[in-house]
């Protein structure tokens, strides 16, 4: 790391970043996705489980759940299970890849939720008189159509999980916003490496939104305003 | 289970006076003055937006979106940076003046929360059907008037719900001053935890008020919301 140029520094702390909030998302989007479907059950349990879910993750600073999951957690586990949570090789991205991810993931559960409401009630109606199973309902007709709906409000929560990565620095993850840090560290150049880094991040926005735009136009459904 | 067993309440006890009447208190303060004074600049914000005057609008949109674009921990170690050489700027001093930790923060965090505040009175204001600022108009009423008399307290007033939600997340998200080192709740709890090694307790302690602190707003929010539901 030594000898490269703090534009290195900042483009290895974009790739950190990006690798992170990708991780976050995914565990999010699956996450998210099953905890929105079991809001959406007619079953207590399910409903139950998915409220406990949704009011854990929301109710407390990412920071704070960060460091659950950082300090806390390997100290509450059996002694072996703990030494080895500790001693992992680059702890702190997988703890802020899936610390992220849950913490996101309550968001994510109530979009999806809102988008299934959303649907007239018809729809599902109509799936049971097919005699199409509850699985099938979801997967064939009900989250098709949820999901192409919540797909702006996703876009906003998929651009939250970036910017929420850079809590990461506080478990000591040098992403964009930490190289920035450690940069006005080295160098004292404190405008010049902040600047690059809000750069960086205006890029990447940019760079999703546009994405998103085009998948939004990709899957936008005849009739329905999704796409605009 | 091997910590469980030598879970220690007692630190927590002897940490309560300073957790509380140092940290809790600053982090109060911090969200309900960062509150107010972004829902004053949000407001003001939004009403840029919605001017007939399209330089005004660009320039309040630019500002919503390139705060919205950056994490709140850039911003704030921006602001940290910053927030000396506006003071010189401001007040014309010859070098950048030493700002205090919770000026520096509050000033951080009334500048970004006035960028989502600034969304949610847009969205309030535009909830106003056309026809009230046209009758108020119509009544001799000035924009000032027929804002401040008229749409304001309205579009506020639906907004309630929101507002306080988005209020929810700032006590939340003032836990970020952390990076700073600065003693708000968190940091407290976390001064406490190292210095006497009990990071599992104070931690612990720590997420558990603020999760009975966000549960017990988000419920009033929730039970506001259904009052206000049933006027409209």
């Amino acid at each position: 790391m030594g000898t490269g140029t703090y534009l290195d520094l900042l483009l290895s702390g974009l790739v950190v970043t990006v690798k992170v909030s990708v991780l976050a998302w995914i565990i999010a989007l699956v996450s998210g996705s099953v905890i929105g479907v079991l809001r959406t059950l007619p079953s207590r349990t399910a409903s139950w489980i998915g409220f406990c879910w949704v009011e854990f993750f929301r109710n407390m600073p990412l920071l704070v759940q960060l460091f659950l999951w950082f300090f806390v957690l390997p100290e509450l586990l059996p002694r072996s299970a703990g030494l080895w949570l500790k001693q992992l090789p680059n702890a702190p991205f997988w703890t802020a890849a899936i610390g992220v991810g849950l913490f996101m993931s309550a968001r994510v559960a109530v979009q999806l939720q809102a988008g299934i409401t959303s649907l007239p009630r018809g729809q599902k109606q109509a799936s049971t008189a097919l005699g199409l199973t509850t699985v099938q309902t979801y997967r064939y007709v009900l989250l098709p159509m949820a999901f192409r709906i919540i797909l702006p409000p996703l876009t906003s929560e998929f651009l939250n999980t970036i910017k929420n990565s850079a809590v990461a620095i506080t478990i000591g993850l040098i992403e964009l916003t930490g190289e920035a840090r450690s940069m006005q560290e080295f160098s004292f150049q404190v405008f010049e490496a902040f600047t690059a880094a809000t750069v960086l991040y205006l890029l990447l926005n940019f760079v999703v939104v546009t994405a998103m735009r085009f998948l939004e136009r990709y899957v936008a459904i005849p009739g329905y305003i999704t796409g605009k | 289970m091997t910590m469980l067993g030598n879970f220690d309440f007692d630190v927590i006890r002897r940490a309560l006076p300073y957790l509380f009447l140092e940290g809790m208190r600053f982090t109060l303060t911090l969200t309900a003055l960062a509150a107010f004074g972004g829902l004053v600049f949000g407001t003001l914000i939004a009403l840029m937006r919605l001017s007939s005057y399209k330089v005004l609008g660009r320039i309040a949109g630019f500002y919503v979106d390139f705060i919205r674009s950056l994490p709140l921990v850039l911003v704030i170690f921006w602001f940290y940076f910053l927030v000396p050489y506006i003071g010189q700027w401001v007040t014309g001093a010859s070098r950048p003046i030493t700002v205090g930790a919770f000026a520096s923060s509050l000033i951080t965090f009334i500048a970004f929360e006035a960028a989502y505040f600034s969304e949610i009175m847009r969205a309030g204001i535009q909830s106003i059907s056309k026809g009230q600022p046209a009758a108020a108009s119509a009544l001799g009423l000035t924009y000032a008037q027929s804002m401040r008399y008229v749409v304001l307290p309205q579009a506020f007033r639906n907004m309630l719900p929101v507002l306080l939600t988005q209020t929810i997340v700032l006590f939340q998200d003032t836990s970020l001053v952390y990076v700073l080192s600065i003693p708000d709740f968190l940091g407290a709890a976390s001064k406490v935890a190292q210095r006497d090694g009990r990071l599992v307790e104070m931690y612990l302690f720590a997420a558990l008020v603020y999760f009975v602190v966000s549960c017990v707003a988000s419920f009033g929010v929730r039970r506001l919301q259904s009052r206000i539901a049933i006027v409209r």
